[in-house]
């Protein structure tokens, strides 16, 4: 029999993962275009007995997910751009404390208000820092609905397993439209024991505190080290990408979520003209596929690389991090809320394969 | 030998850190004494806020989470949802609650969150070293009111309590001070009838104490509970600004017969 | 079939949006891979509505279309906008009921279709948008009329399946302009 699957609006899909996830607290604040996952949440998640508070503000929602997160329930938030902004202050604390959850951002183009349309411009917030300190979180980037039911589950295991910050990172695209998704059965959901948790001491002899504050400095250094520690061990082991056709590439596309389904239509057109046009498509964006890239790059068969973005050059500068000099690296990215047109950027890969070292980076 | 006191074991035992003359610490002892009294130190998380008190974490000995300025209640909203039948407080000077924090406090109360808010108010920013808080009453020289706070140029005091009361989500709400022995039972009986009413679910709670500042305030310790008499009193009348119809003999007379009297 | 794509647009209210819907839900009834994009905006009511909705035999890459197979307009504008989108050899459908316009592609299928006199013939305004579903599926053959209707059975909750037949009808009604 073939598999279920319902046609579902990208942001409800968000929610109902975090359903089946065992998630049983959602804290938000409205803005567009996330509301969905709110509006999914207040009936849904009151229906099932969870919580859910409309929050005063983006900056009182992250704290709540603090507060819950620490007396170790499974917890999201979504939101989108200046709401996110808003939120950094409560995530570089749960990066401090070490505590488990998840926020979902539906990128809209900025900075300032800018507009509500879809772009990839936070990822520098996203991927590097984005509050204070010296810390990393999880940044996940589907590219599908589907992907959204199932790596907002992996986000909530990630986020348990690794006691930091998931992010799932979509933009008004993927928010708002609306595919098939089927609810298979994803891993199991993991349930960590968390004995660090502070929801009242019943019986422990010591009290558990949760706080990011570590005065002495020699403390905080051994505590940033040991979340160093962490990061890299993450890096080595939870980089998630998909790689497709880079065998024979003469172009390497770098492309993720929206951008990166444009530019599989793209791919299609530029086999027809006959361009061997490969794609890596970043899955995490923190951590990185640094080493993947890398690796393409010492291929003999690859001319170049092209990033493709909804920003104005953002993750090109990892692209060009991880191919470390080996060969050039382009950008091409619209943004304010504009998406490529495959046109343009087949009249890009076009340039670029008869020139390869023209307008590089 | 009789014992007349003994430390409570609502507290860890860890020395303060706080100034001679300030009563961070006698609040501290008495939200403790309460928490055994009471017995319910195993099933009480505490929110810490950023100010002197940044690490009350440290001497209360129940679970406890530090939150960012301002932030507690809603650091105690993500708690206390996930754990209704235990307690939840936050501990909150007045640069913390009355002016980074204003939204947060004003819509938990709003809320009617089951929490308690313990407010202490000194009428200064303690821990970056005496700048002028919400609280700061006018006339009174301060670091960044160095010629007195000018009602035309800084503005007016903001009486929490009063403000809080109107709202209502808010449950029970009194202002106590720590002055004298007979105010320190009063304050002591406040923080209980807090906890009472939280156990009860009537709403959101709050004891506000008026509380001293002799470092900042740049005076000694009983000059310091002088000047809180004359100045302060004025500006914050003591009293129960909420709640005041709430039969507290009724509640704690339930809750023990609940807890089949194994706490009485 | 590779990205078969549509793009339906007129007024917000008048049932673009859920007309999107239907023709996915139709799709997907037969197992194709679908994707539907709406406009999104600061209007709530009154302001111009349109969606884009792609069906596919493999998975799709974008879901916002700037070729498309079929333009359905329910008001002017909309096809001044959107003609252009129009891939060569492409279907405008509009409810010339509503208003008339002379496309200016001349490498298109233009079809004029009293869409909402059907609609108020059969008693149902919501019926308007189906029957330009109906015309499109029998221009182009992206879903069947079988498949609308098990998926309308599918979707709409019990109490509604009362209108069904209607639907099925004004859906009929649409098909005869597209032969």
């Amino acid at each position: 029999m073939a598999e279920k699957r319902v046609l579902m609006k990208g942001n409800e899909v968000i929610a109902e993962a975090a359903l089946r996830a065992g998630c049983r607290n959602y804290f938000g604040y409205p803005i567009t275009p996330q509301t969905e996952v709110m509006h999914y949440m207040a009936k849904k998640m009151v229906q099932i007995g969870g919580n859910f508070v409309q929050a005063e503000s983006e900056v009182a929602a992250i704290n709540m997910v603090y507060g819950a997160a620490a007396a170790g329930f499974r917890v999201m938030t979504s939101s989108s751009s200046p709401g996110i902004s808003l939120k950094q202050e409560g995530i570089s604390y749960i990066a401090g404390a070490e505590l488990p959850a998840v926020v979902v951002n539906i990128v809209r183009a900025g900075p300032g208000l800018g507009g509500i349309l879809p772009a990839q411009s936070d990822y520098f917030q996203a991927t590097k820092g984005g509050g204070h300190g010296d810390y990393r979180n999880i940044v996940i980037a589907p590219a599908s609905v589907q992907e959204l039911y199932e790596m907002t589950v992996e986000a909530f295991n990630l986020a348990d397993k690794y006691r930091m910050l998931a992010m799932i990172m979509g933009d008004g695209t993927l928010g708002q439209m609306m595919e098939p998704v089927a609810f298979r059965d994803v891993e199991p959901i993991v349930n960590v024991e968390k004995p660090w948790a502070a929801s009242g001491r019943n019986g422990r002899a010591e009290h558990n505190v949760v706080t990011s504050i570590y005065i002495n400095p020699d403390d905080l250094e051994a505590k940033n080290n040991e979340l160093k520690a962490k990061y890299d061990y993450i890096e080595e082991n939870e980089v998630r990408f998909e790689e497709i056709n880079c065998e024979d590439a003469d172009i390497v596309l770098v492309a993720y979520s929206t951008c990166s389904r444009i530019c599989k239509n793209v791919m299609k057109q530029a086999a027809q003209k006959g361009l061997k046009v490969g794609m890596l498509r970043p899955i995490t964006l923190w951590p990185f596929p640094h080493k993947k890239i890398n690796e393409i790059a010492a291929k003999s068969n690859v001319k170049a690389f092209l990033s493709v973005e909804l920003s104005n050059g953002q993750m090109v500068e990892d692209v060009k991090l991880a191919v470390n000099g080996q060969k050039p690296v382009h950008f091409f990215g619209r943004n304010g809320g504009n998406l490529p047109s495959q046109k343009e950027i087949l009249d890009r890969i076009i340039e670029i394969n008869e020139n390869p070292m023209g307008g590089a980076l | 030998m009789a014992v007349v006191f003994e430390a409570t074991k609502g507290l860890t035992g860890k020395p303060f850190h706080y100034c001679p003359g300030c009563t961070h610490g006698i609040i501290h002892r008495l939200i403790g004494e309460v928490m055994c009294e009471l017995g319910i130190l195993e099933e009480t998380v505490s929110v810490a806020s950023v100010g002197c008190s940044y690490n009350s974490y440290e001497y209360f000995a129940c679970d406890a989470v530090q939150a960012a300025h301002g932030r507690a209640p809603a650091v105690a909203t993500g708690i206390k949802r996930n754990i209704k039948d235990k307690f939840v407080f936050t501990y909150q000077g007045d640069g913390d609650l009355a002016s980074i924090g204003a939204a947060e406090i004003t819509h938990a109360a709003a809320r009617g969150e089951k929490i308690t808010a313990f407010f202490v108010n000194n009428a200064v920013y303690g821990m970056t070293s005496g700048q002028m808080a919400p609280t700061t009453l006018l006339g009174q020289v301060t670091t960044t009111s160095p010629f007195g706070r000018d009602a035309s140029y800084q503005g007016y005091p903001i009486n929490v309590s009063e403000l809080l009361s109107n709202l209502t989500g808010s449950a029970y709400i009194e202002r106590v001070c720590l002055t004298d022995y007979k105010n320190i039972q009063a304050a002591k009986k406040a923080i209980k009838q807090a906890f009472l009413a939280q156990q009860a679910n009537l709403g959101f709670t709050m004891v506000e104490f008026l509380s001293t500042c002799p470092t900042n305030w740049g005076k000694e310790p009983l000059e310091a509970m002088d000047w809180l008499k004359e100045k302060m009193l004025p500006q914050y009348p003591l009293g129960v600004y909420k709640g005041a119809d709430i039969d507290f003999k009724k509640l704690e007379a339930d809750f023990k017969a609940a807890r089949g009297g194994e706490n009485a | 079939m590779i990205d078969f794509s549509i793009i339906l647009a007129g007024f917000g209210g008048q049932g673009i949006l859920s007309a999107g819907k239907m023709a996915a839900e139709a799709a997907l009834y037969e197992g194709k891979e679908v994707s539907w994009f709406p406009s999104y905006g600061p209007e709530m009511r009154g302001g111009t509505a349109n969606c884009s909705v792609v069906i596919s035999d493999e998975p799709i890459g974008s879901p916002v279309v700037n070729d498309a197979d079929v333009l359905i307009c329910l008001n002017q504008p909309s096809v001044e906008k959107f003609e252009s989108y129009l891939k060569p050899g492409g279907i405008l459908i509009i409810d010339s009921s509503l208003f008339t316009v002379e496309p200016t592609r001349t490498d298109i299928k233009f079809i004029p279709m009293g869409a909402s006199q059907i609609a108020t013939d059969l008693g149902n305004m919501a019926f308007a948008t189906i029957s330009m579903l109906g015309c499109m599926s029998e221009a182009t053959g992206c879903f069947s009329k079988e498949s609308f209707e098990s998926a309308l059975y599918q979707i709409l909750p019990e109490r509604r399946h009362k209108f069904i037949p209607g639907n099925m009808e004004a859906f009929s009604k649409g098909a005869e302009f597209a032969k």
